[in-house]
């Protein structure tokens, strides 16, 4: 096996980060999680990040909310756990359709030192059996967008029920409509008994222990994945199940795992797959010899490019992540063939001197960078939607590539009246 | 601490980066954690800015915290130096640094920058978005502002509009061509599109123009006390504002009020026999305090609607507000919660709701039309065309961003002659807005679609006020079914209250008649 780009030196940068705290997780959790309530406790900063983040997308009475802190709480005034402790019974009493509540610490809470642990233990005594109260933090000073939901499922480990049964936990809160996909290909692979972290439900919460093999879905679960090893769970390492080859390689891995054999997961995948590479290699035309640059968002961008420079036929020129864990990333790593630069944590300011200097045919970047550098002449991917979207599995191997496609293919498009930002410079 | 959901303002930082970003020149260092940073995408996504907020975040992390996290912000303070040269250094904490104390100001001051050092005081805990921006201008002024000879000729400033501003280019745009029409010079306007060096020359000024008490009325009194210049504080929305304005202008500056009203079309537009049907129409308005008291007198001056809810968010207003809301025989709504106004709407059941970003989602639940007159606005709110709010053309388009989500006079009439007519049913809604606007029957855009105990389908539920023992009689129930879904939140409710008065249990066909007849006008 080649070593991919497992040898290529990590830029490793501090300056200015421009990245979502882990708070914005939420935003897709508690769509996933039907009867949970994400209560963050923190300032109006807090509320007024979840609330531009999923503005946009739902308005509906949420379930998710922020308890902030006032000027009372903090001089001491009023007992910040008796506030909290009447917020939540307000809050339960008038949502009795809530199972699960998760208390969610921030940046204030942290440094104010709020015990939201011990908050959670009383909160459950308290409700229990009907309402169980967990903590995670989704804080900036501790987390970056995604790690939200890593801290989030690892939250949840050490509570699930132990059990000695042989079978496949699938790990990430993935789309409905795709998780399902993956139980109709495991079921036909031979897997029939697949267990979900997160469950849609409380009820369905899965079981653990020993003899329970485990998946990632997502790339960013460090956490959850020393924790579920604690509970005695057995990884299965594999690459990210984007694009057809990663897909391919995630249920080899699994069916490995499994002692199924290789010939029978190829029967079984066969029609999705050559419909995968059929669809693919159609948007793949527009992405063919063009260039991408990754800014560090959701440390899914190893394998996003992975998947652009193996599948789509793409040139990278610098993968930037905000954190490269050793071990899940790994996988992915190897895979990609040496040539893109690696970045850790970020400068942006300098990141975008690297933007500018390397003009790409699309920058992967957040929301706040994406216009800015649209004005200047260059084609961007906001890369928050490669989280909202479904993208994983064949089924969905050509939207992913469609996500980046489409861009350039605007600007062609647009081409003949396009703004000549270029003219200026 | 207080249960939010969701909020009409951001905190005081947010506020200051409005004022930063408005201008040019200006940069801010902010002491704060990355997610933070996400501001940036209110004004590159929402407002489609097409460069970044001037702001450089410091983006400690909890490792920093035991360390240094003061090195870290003036190394911060010095790259954004050298890099962006500004003419002047915003400095600031926001929530989190606020709790760590290192005295932003204080570093900044110590590191001998060669600008002028501005530090901000923003109480994340106590105050909001308008008061950050209200303060950051404030502060900008009393830093930077020296006192000037008056120019020759007569002159204004412009004071108030900032970037993410509802409608505030448009607006700066409209009342200084009616400025310069009366032969006054707008000498700066502020902080949108001033660099620090015009701020230092706005004591040239003769007068002030404040647009936007809520972002603009410290630095205005601090000008008058400072300089002597007067204020202007009419805040020309809607037609007879306009004029007051002028007249107001006039006086102040011994010129002739003059106003070119040859493009004014709204007060004939509302004249004219199609607009009847506006008589009356019941309408809640909620908003900033300044937005919100303005649309009440338009509504109600200009349009001859029936203003039956008044509130407003910013208890900065609240004392005027409350004073207006007396005088249209109202008891204000001066709330920041929005399930508080959601109710309150809810109980009027009004046929029309002037209102934020927030009401308009509140409206697609209660399937009650609604229109934008206020900040927090989406990007749906920032139109490509002119559209301001204020002066002459801003009347004209409050008269057609009001009428907008009605239904046309003519197309009332249809609907009740035709009610029975499957081409207008009641989810059919107004002919011009494309299929099924409204009722909204569950909530807009929900990625994975699910019920709501919340989403209700018809205003006006049978426990609004009191009414909750008045049984509906299975004949009166299916009458009621028959009167268009535009008014019959509003029959419902009379017919309700019509049965209570009479100490009726039961509501008939007859009592619903007898209601009709009696509320008739
Ligand atoms: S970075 Fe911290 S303070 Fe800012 S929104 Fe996220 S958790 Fe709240």
């Amino acid at each position: 096996m080649t070593r991919g780009c497992l040898d290529t030196p990590v830029i490793k940068e501090r300056g200015q980060h421009e990245v979502f705290c882990g708070l914005t997780s939420i935003i897709w959790l508690h769509r996933k999680m039907q009867d949970a309530f994400f209560l963050v406790v923190g300032s109006r900063t807090c509320a007024h990040l979840l609330q531009s983040a999923a503005g946009v997308m739902i308005f509906a009475e949420p379930r998710f909310g922020t308890a902030i802190l006032e000027e009372k709480d903090l001089a001491g005034m009023a007992d910040a756990n008796a506030e909290l402790d009447r917020e939540v019974a307000t809050l339960l009493q008038r949502r009795p359709d809530i199972r699960q509540l998760f208390l969610v610490g921030s940046c204030p809470s942290e440094v104010i030192k709020l015990d939201l642990a011990r908050a959670a233990e009383r909160l459950s005594a308290q409700f229990a059996p009907h309402v169980r109260v967990l903590n995670f933090s989704g804080s900036g000073i501790e987390t970056t967008f995604t790690q939200g939901e890593d801290t989030c499922l690892a939250s949840m480990v050490p509570a699930l029920p132990a059990s000695d049964a042989h079978q496949l936990l699938l790990v990430g809160a993935l789309p409905d409509v795709v998780e399902d996909q993956a139980r109709a290909l495991l079921a036909q692979i031979g897997i029939e008994t697949v267990h979900c972290l997160p469950a849609q439900r409380a009820d369905a919460t899965p079981s653990i222990g020993p003899n329970t093999k485990y998946a990632l879905t997502q790339p960013f679960l460090g956490e959850t994945h020393a924790a579920l090893q604690r509970r005695g769970a057995r990884w299965i390492a594999a690459p990210t199940p984007l694009g057809v080859e990663g897909t391919t390689l995630w249920l080899m891995a699994i069916a490995d795992a499994f002692g199924i054999s290789r010939a029978q997961v190829e029967a079984a995948i066969a029609a999705p797959r050559a419909r995968a590479q059929a669809a693919v290699a159609r948007v793949a035309e527009t992405l063919q010899g063009k260039s991408a640059f990754f800014m560090p968002d959701s440390q899914m961008e190893p394998a996003l490019a992975r998947f652009l420079q193996r599948e789509c036929g793409m040139e990278i020129v610098e993968i930037g992540t905000p954190y490269l864990h050793a071990e899940l990333h790994r996988p992915e790593l190897a895979l990609l063939a040496a040539g893109p630069r690696l970045a850790e944590g970020q400068d942006v300011e300098r990141q975008l001197d690297r933007v500018r200097a390397a003009r790409p045919d699309i920058t992967v970047c957040g929301l706040g960078l994406a216009n800015p550098l649209e004005a200047e002449g260059l084609t961007t991917k906001w890369a928050i939607e490669l989280v909202f979207t479904p993208v994983h599995l064949f089924e969905q191997a050509a939207d992913l590539a469609g996500l980046f496609a489409r861009p350039i293919r605007r600007k062609q498009i647009l081409a003949p009246g396009a703004p000549k930002m270029e003219a200026a410079e | 601490m207080k249960l939010s959901l969701w909020t009409y303002e951001g905190p005081p930082h947010v506020g200051a980066i409005r004022v930063a970003t408005g201008m040019r020149n200006m940069h801010m260092v902010l002491h704060a954690p990355q997610g933070d940073t996400y501001a940036d995408l209110l004004f590159t996504m929402i407002e489609r800015r097409n460069h970044r907020p001037p702001v450089t975040y410091t983006t400690f992390q909890a490792r920093d915290l035991g360390a240094d996290t003061a090195g870290l912000f003036k190394d911060a303070c010095r790259a954004a130096y050298e890099r962006h040269r500004p003419e002047a250094l915003l400095v600031a904490a926001s929530c989190t640094a606020e709790l760590i104390q290192d005295d932003p100001g204080g570093l900044a001051a110590s590191m001998g920058l060669p600008v002028p050092v501005i530090p901000l005081e923003l109480p994340s805990y106590q105050r909001k978005e308008n008061f950050g921006a209200d303060e950051a201008f404030y502060q900008i002024c009393k830093a930077l502002a020296k006192p000037m000879p008056r120019t020759a000729q007569v002159s204004c400033n412009i004071l108030g509009a900032t970037a993410l501003g509802f409608r505030h280019r448009d607006d700066v745009a409209e009342i200084r061509q009616i400025l310069e029409r009366m032969g006054i010079a707008v000498n700066v306007t502020a902080p949108l599109d001033a660099a620090p060096s015009d701020i230092a020359r706005l004591g040239q000024a003769h007068f002030n123009v404040l647009l936007y008490p809520e972002t603009g009325e410290q630095a205005a009194r601090w000008l008058q006390r400072s300089f002597g210049q007067p204020c202007i504080g009419t805040v020309p929305l809607g037609v007879g504002a306009t004029r007051r304005f002028v007249q107001e202008v006039a006086t102040l500056a011994g010129a002739a009020p003059i106003l070119d009203e040859t493009r004014l079309r709204q007060p004939w537009w509302s004249a004219s026999v199609d607009s009847t049907y506006l008589t009356g129409k019941r309408v809640f308005i909620f908003g900033d305090g300044t937005h919100a008291m303005a649309a009440a007198r338009v509504a109600r001056d200009e349009m001859g609607f029936d203003v039956v809810g008044l509130g407003c968010y910013n208890r900065e207003q609240a004392r005027p507000l409350r004073a207006l809301a007396r005088e249209f025989g109202l008891e204000a709504l001066i709330s920041d919660d929005y399930l508080e106004v959601e109710a309150a709407i809810a109980d009027l059941a009004p046929e029309l709701i002037l209102g934020t970003q927030m009401e308009r989602h509140i409206g697609k639940r209660l399937g009650i039309p609604c229109a934008v007159i206020s900040a927090p606005v989406h990007v749906q709110d920032f139109p490509a065309r002119y559209s301001p709010q204020m002066g002459i053309e801003g009347a004209n388009v409050l008269f057609d961003t009001w009428v907008h989500p009605l239904v046309m006079g003519l197309e009332e009439h249809l609907l009740t002659m035709f009610r029975e007519d499957f081409e207008f049913h009641d989810a059919a809604g107004p002919s011009h807005h494309g299929a099924k606007a409204q009722p909204a029957p569950s909530q807009p855009q929900t990625s994975q679609a699910q019920p709501s105990p919340a989403a209700a389908p018809q205003p006006a539920p049978a426990g609004a006020g009191d009414a909750g023992n008045i049984v509906w009689l299975s004949d009166a129930e299916r009458e009621l079914k028959k009167i268009p879904f535009f008014v019959r939140g509003k029959a419902r409710r009379n017919t309700e209250s019509f049965a209570q008065t009479r100490g009726l249990s039961e509501i008939s066909v007859d009592t619903l008649y007898e209601a009709k007849a009696h509320y008739a006008r």
